[in-house]
């Protein structure tokens, strides 16, 4: 049995459905990643997870217990961060750190241990007394997820933790995901950054609230179908589209280049014309590995 | 050598004892892609909505578009298009709705803005989502909505204030591509983000941390300077240097 269990979820909203026949576990030192267009279910899935939507079907256990009706016993194990910022902006740092905790009987003694833990990896204590509303994205970001962790919960459910957080403060929210990991917690997030879905043990690819694929991201990554390669020219938008005009090529922005898609086995020198007539010599066209971002594409051009 | 579509030197804004931003010097140039990054809170938006005529500079020189931002903030904003972090259309009117209303707002006449919106649905494929309430669109379609509020009045300069943030993958992707089609027609673009793969899109770049611009060039250059392999890393320890200074 999983720490985490969620059985053939099913969830419509007016006959639209929004989760279809989706399953998931987890396991506590386990971080797992949803990723999906928007509108793909991710946050209806999170919300029945933490008792704020009734699935129309399915079940979801939480350390062998059910979630639907054994909630009060499970509240104490679950710490939720939700994606849009959910705290109270004319209370200080450290008021919502106190009604965070309170809430969960969380005082004295116990409090001040925990908030202490808390400002060491936030590097909030500093603006202890700041108004939370007058905070930057990252900070509120940090703030958000300490009073998620004042109670010490055993599964960490956030909805988009990182969205509009700079990349530094990025890297050090991950610095604190990881230990939290290492210290047995169960994590389960939602994220649109491929490079944090890689550092998940396992994700899942969703698409109309349907899972399209599942696994480590070593695994996801070799569902793959094709070859991919990267050409390093400026990609404006005619040469992107002359590219996907091509019969069996297609092309897609990657930073200040491109890359390429081919079925397996095919070479750019095959398209030695086609690419020529579109101003890429096929010989500086270079061999890569497909990453996630590469997956998420395909399998989204597939869905649709 | 363009003209500059933003020229600003030694720009400063304090909130009482508090400097957002702190004498910063730069120069975009028509028709321009330019990634303004930061660290949070590092005064990027307090620096835009001076920029757009929005919040008055405490210190130092201004001109957008040949306008001056202390003097002539009303031609300014006749003259660029804004797309704020936040959501900023009404949830409860529909998208043609809240265009009508921009178009109401910037003055334009009835038949332009309906002229206008209809080149919009074609460009930005709103059709299907233009009538119904802006607070049933998913996240992606509204941003493109807020686009499309932002271009109603065909601005030269566009000012985008992390547009993308929360969007998936594949919609930032056609999102970037929508722009990429603006700066080819020279349309000068101002734009925040976040995402590191965006910002090596831009032209030119330039990072921002607590009130100061610590780094200013092309993306590549910048990564190549730094002795690091992308943007990303360039960022992280550019900025904790920073930090590690001031500590």
């Amino acid at each position: 049995m999983f720490f985490l269990e969620v059985s053939h979820l099913q969830k419509a909203y007016n006959s639209v459905p929004a989760v279809n026949d989706f399953s998931l576990s987890l396991d506590k030192g386990k971080i797992y990643a949803l990723v999906g267009p928007d509108g793909a279910g991710k946050t209806t899935i999170i919300r029945t997870l933490c008792n704020l939507v009734r699935p129309d079907k399915g079940t979801i256990v939480i350390d062998n217990m059910d979630v639907f009706s054994q909630f009060d016993m499970i509240k104490p194990l679950l710490g939720y961060m939700p994606q849009v910022f959910s705290l109270y902006p004319d209370l200080s740092v450290e008021e919502n750190l106190v009604f965070h905790a309170g809430i969960y009987g969380v005082m004295g003694d116990k409090y001040r241990t925990r908030r202490d833990e808390m400002y060491r990896f936030s590097h909030l204590k500093p603006f202890a007394n700041r108004r939370a509303g007058d905070l930057s994205g990252g900070m509120k970001q940090k703030l958000a997820l300490s009073c998620a962790l004042m109670h010490d919960p055993s599964l960490l459910v956030l909805d988009e933790p990182t969205t509009g957080v700079d990349p530094l403060s990025r890297s050090q929210f991950w610095d604190v995901l990881l230990r939290l990991k290492t210290q047995g917690v169960a994590i389960l997030l939602t994220t649109p950054y491929m490079d944090e879905v890689a550092r998940a043990d396992n994700a899942c690819f969703i698409f109309e609230g349907r899972k399209m694929a599942e696994g480590s991201p070593d695994e996801l990554v070799r569902i793959f179908d094709g070859s991919v390669f990267f050409i390093n020219i400026t990609p404006d938008a005619r040469t992107i589209e002359r590219l996907n005009n091509i019969e069996n090529v297609s092309a897609t922005r990657f930073g200040a280049g491109l890359h390429l898609y081919l079925p397996s086995d095919h070479s750019p020198e095959q398209y030695r014309v086609e690419l020529t007539s579109v101003g890429i010599n096929p010989s500086i066209a270079e061999p890569i590995e497909p990453d996630l971002e590469d997956c998420f594409i395909q399998m989204i051009e597939k869905a649709v | 050598m363009n003209p500059s579509a933003v020229e600003i030197e030694h720009l400063s804004r304090s909130f009482g004892s508090f400097t957002a931003v702190d004498k910063i010097t730069l120069n975009v140039s028509v028709g321009e892609t330019f990634g303004f990054l930061g660290a949070n809170g590092a005064g990027k938006t307090t620096t835009i909505r001076m920029l757009c005529g929005l919040l008055l500079p405490t210190e130092g020189k201004g001109k957008v578009a040949g306008f001056d931002v202390y003097r002539q903030s009303e031609q300014i904003k006749r003259t660029i298009g804004y797309m704020s972090q936040k959501f900023s259309l009404y949830s409860d009117l529909t998208g043609r709705e809240n265009l009508n209303f921009y178009g109401a707002a910037y003055g334009l006449s009835r038949s332009r803005t309906k002229v206008g919106i209809a080149e919009l649905s074609d460009r930005l494929e709103l059709h299907e989502f233009l009538d119904r309430p802006s607070y049933t669109l998913p996240t992606g379609w509204r941003q493109r909505l807020a686009l499309g509020a932002a271009l109603l009045h065909k601005p030269k300069i566009l000012f985008l204030d992390e547009p993308t943030s929360g969007v998936d993958p594949i919609f930032r992707r056609r999102f970037w591509a929508l722009l990429y089609d603006l700066a080819e027609e020279g349309v000068t673009i101002f734009v925040t983000t976040h995402y590191m793969d965006e910002a090596e899109y831009c032209d030119r770049i330039s990072i921002m941390h607590q009130g100061r611009i610590v780094e200013m060039g092309k993306p590549f250059e910048i990564v190549r300077n730094h002795h690091q392999t992308n943007l990303e890393n360039t960022f992280i320890s550019l900025i904790s240097q920073q930090d590690d200074n001031n500590a």
